[in-house]
């Protein structure tokens, strides 16, 4: 019906006019995706009983609202002052929606006629409001919750825009009460829902500001000073260093799809939301409705949200940073996410060695990874061997014995076609596991130089790397095993610390 | 407009309380004493009218320390229309002296701590049991701009952040007792760093409940959005305490609210100098 139409308006367009024929199709296009925003997000008053809204507490996210029709959904937020930990050993007084940094997640549905209750706990200091961006009507609700301590506001609204949308507290000096955490997320979703995902997690970004020096044990006041400024001591996820790491990480599995509702508070400062290791599959940025695809790092405003999503295909710990990278390592924006789940090399090995870089000499190492699986399966061929040991000597051996083996004049001994190497691949075992010094004749010209001990590689890389040597540049000699190299290693005594 | 419909309501319940209670005008004893502040001139926060930079504050008496609960107790067992289970809910709201042990009865600890959960109907009473009334905004921002050693100290970083230390502890804390707190430039304590105190006009302090919220410049005078009256923005403390009186209804009582009283120059009040 609608696209009969859509194609009429198209006939007509190029009826009227030939110049616009190319371009009267796609903005038509345009027009039929339009969400239509608020003027369309009214879908009729709410039907049946008043459901309470389920709220959950970072990095939590409450269950889709999986409905066909608008309700009428209460909403019941407490605010309290509390002292909690920002960093180890660090307390700060921060002021919560919901006893938490960020606040409360609140999950609605478009068209949903919202009953906000805003409660202000009797132990609160402050006078607090709250000013959601998701609504549609002056201050956002900020002047109908201004709620004295020990008291209580009720106002309603009508979610007309979906999307992901930030909250916060409006109360006079607004910055401060934004600066001791007072801000959250609420997702309106879009009325046929978001498509299902493995796991969601709601994650958000805030600066702080304390008298006290970064990590500076003890209770630390506001800086309001700092926060002019614009110079944060922290700035963490969740509301403290520590929230998301260690025990405290999120959790996922391979071959899962991950969603993250990632919001930032500020007050100040914009964040270049990246998860390292990870390529956002999907951002929906600024929390809006279009989506971009394959995305590394996503700007987000202060005040503003994003929704991200990937698929998870490596195990292994990936860490959320804003890549104003500073602020990961030095204040605190560090998160982790731990992937559970079997290795899967042909994607990514893992760290294989720990080498000297050398720019475009590091190769491929995925052969390195085959032949770390045929050696575990007991099926290596000497083919494998050679392959994974070329790659392993680009990058360990090269650097002196150069790529084509034939060392450097008066300083590296020659590899190719060495009589010190072909004629005792015991002896040359000894030495990549030893290292080597003192007068030594190679092909009748004397070196009297040092070579360190290679023994950081194991038995499997030792064997690979020696086989190579042995069968390249024109060297033809017996494949090395993991077993010699063991036995070596095993009667040979070493420094502590010798491999570096 | 609101304020003298505020008053109206007062003078009526006094009226009540004085026929009922005929030690209603009774002095008492041991009231906070009165120190007497020379007029001046200052930069409000919150300037009177458009384009007026300065308030001029004739000179005034402003009791020293806070009330305490001690204090107030005196008051109520004179005005027993004042007590937690008889005061009307126009007056004071269901908190009213709810950190009491009785309706009559404070804890020991509470006697020299100041009074709290005070609505501002029951703490104008009290002071005009005394002769005295509730300072004005104004007069309470002029004292509470002396630091120490200066008349306006509100320039001083360091003291800025000392007043915002006490905004960084949660109420959680048991409130200190009165007069802990160094006197200042004028010889008056505890005006920063132990509660929030009522002030008479509150109700004409219509700061906007909304910080950021901006009117038409000619709503200003009573309408006072926040983002555009506050004179000196930076002056975070004072803000603070407008937005926290401004949140509060007359009735209203809070954990941290309490207050003290002032006289105009040359009257004494009741309490003994
Ligand atoms: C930092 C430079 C350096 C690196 C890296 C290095 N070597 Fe050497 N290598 C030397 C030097 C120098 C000598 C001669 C030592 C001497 O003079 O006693 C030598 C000697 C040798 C010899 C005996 C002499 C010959 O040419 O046959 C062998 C075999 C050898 N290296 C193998 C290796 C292998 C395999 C690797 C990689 C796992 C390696 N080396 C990495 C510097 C290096
Ligand atoms: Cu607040």
């Amino acid at each position: 019906m609608k696209r009969s139409l859509v194609l009429l308006a198209c006939v007509a367009a190029l009826g009227m006019s030939a110049c616009t024929k190319q371009h009267a199709p796609q903005i038509v296009q345009v027009a039929e995706a339009d969400t239509g925003g608020s003027r369309r997000g009214d879908f009729g008053p709410p039907i049946g009983e008043p459901i309470r809204a389920v709220l959950t507490s970072p990095p939590h996210v409450p269950p889709p609202t999986n409905r066909t029709h608008p309700a009428r959904v209460i909403v019941e937020l407490e605010v309290t002052e509390v002292d909690m930990e920002i960093a180890e050993g660090v307390t700060y007084t921060f002021w919560t929606f919901g006893g938490t940094v960020p606040g409360s997640f609140i999950r609605v549905r478009q068209g949903d006629t919202v009953e906000f209750h805003l409660k202000n706990h009797p132990d609160s200091k402050m006078p607090h409001n709250i000013d959601l961006h998701g609504v549609t009507g002056p201050g956002g609700g900020a002047a109908s919750t201004f709620t004295a301590p020990g008291h209580k506001s009720t106002f309603t609204f009508k979610a007309l825009n979906q999307g992901l949308y930030v909250y916060h507290c409006a109360t006079a000096p607004v910055g401060m009460h934004v600066a001791n955490g007072m801000y959250g997320l609420i997702l309106v979703e879009p009325p046929q829902g978001l498509p299902p995902v493995d796991r969601e997690f709601y994650v958000m970004q805030g600066d702080f500001y304390t008298v006290g020096k970064y990590r500076e044990k003890g209770h630390q006041p506001f800086d309001m000073q700092k926060a002019i400024d614009e110079h944060p001591t922290y700035v963490v996820f969740n509301g403290a260093e520590t929230a998301l790491t260690g025990p405290k990480a999120l959790k996922a599995k391979t071959n899962e799809t991950i969603r993250m509702y990632v919001g930032n508070g500020g007050p100040n400062l914009v964040s270049s939301f990246h998860v390292i290791g990870e390529i956002f599959d999907k951002v929906q940025y600024e929390g809006g409705t279009r989506f971009q695809e394959n995305v590394q790092t996503t700007l987000i405003p202060a005040g503003g949200a994003a929704i991200v999503e990937f698929h998870t295909e490596v195990p292994g710990n990936y860490v959320l940073v804003d890549h104003s990278i500073f602020r990961a390592f030095n204040k605190g924006a560090l998160a982790m996410l731990e992937v559970d789940g079997p290795e899967v090399p042909e994607i990514f090995t893992g760290k294989l060695q720990d080498e000297v870089y050398i720019g475009d000499k590091v190769a491929s190492l995925a052969s390195v990874a085959t032949a770390v699986q045929a050696s575990a399966q007991g099926n290596l061929t000497v083919a494998q061997q050679i392959e994974a040991g070329s790659a392993l000597y680009k990058g360990t051996c090269s650097v002196c014995h150069q790529d084509d083996g034939a060392g450097l004049p008066n300083v590296f001994p020659p590899l190719a076609k060495s009589d010190y190497l072909m004629s005792n691949p015991q002896r040359a075992i000894e030495v990549v596991l030893n290292g080597l010094s003192g007068p030594v004749t190679v092909n009748g010209s004397t070196y009297n130089s040092v070579m360190p001990p290679m023994s950081q590689l194991n038995d499997d890389e030792i064997a690979n790397i020696l086989t190579y040597a042995m069968n390249n540049w024109g060297n033809k000699g017996p494949a090395i095993t993991a077993e010699q190299v063991a036995k070596v290693r095993a009667t040979t005594k070493r420094a502590e610390g010798a491999a570096h | 407009m609101r304020t003298d419909a505020l008053r109206l309501m007062a003078a009526s319940l006094l009226l009540i309380g004085s026929t009922t209670d005929a030690a209603g005008t009774r002095a008492i004893a041991d009231a906070p004493l009165q120190i007497t502040i020379p007029a001046g001139e200052l930069a409000s926060v919150l300037p009177p009218a458009p384009g007026v930079k300065t308030v001029r504050v004739a000179a005034f008496r402003l009791d020293h320390t806070p009330v305490t609960n001690e204090q107030f107790s005196r008051f109520v067992a004179e005005h027993p229309e004042w007590r937690r289970d008889r005061v009307a809910g126009v007056f004071a709201d269901g908190s009213y002296l709810s950190h009491w042990r009785s309706a009559t009865e404070i804890e020991p600890h509470q006697r020299n701590q100041p009074v709290v959960y005070v609505s501002w109907f029951a703490a104008n009473a009290y002071c005009e049991s005394r002769g005295a009334r509730l300072p004005t905004w104004h007069e309470w921002e002029y004292v509470a701009a002396a630091s120490a050693t200066e008349q306006d100290g509100r320039n001083d970083d360091e003291w800025r952040q000392t007043i915002l230390g006490w905004y960084s502890k949660s109420a959680r804390h048991s409130l200190p007792e009165v007069g802990k707190t160094p006197v200042n430039y004028y010889g008056v304590r505890d005006l920063h760093g132990v509660i929030w105190e009522w002030v008479d006009d509150v109700n004409a302090m219509l700061v906007s409940s909304d910080n950021r919220e901006q009117s038409s410049p000619d709503a200003l005078r009573f309408c006072g959005p926040g983002a555009l009256t506050m004179e000196e923005k930076e002056n975070y403390a004072t803000l603070m305490r407008i937005a926290m009186l401004s949140s509060m209804q007359a009735n209203y009582t809070s954990k941290t609210m309490g207050f003290r009283c002032a006289s105009d120059f040359g009257t004494h009040g009741r309490n003994k100098p």
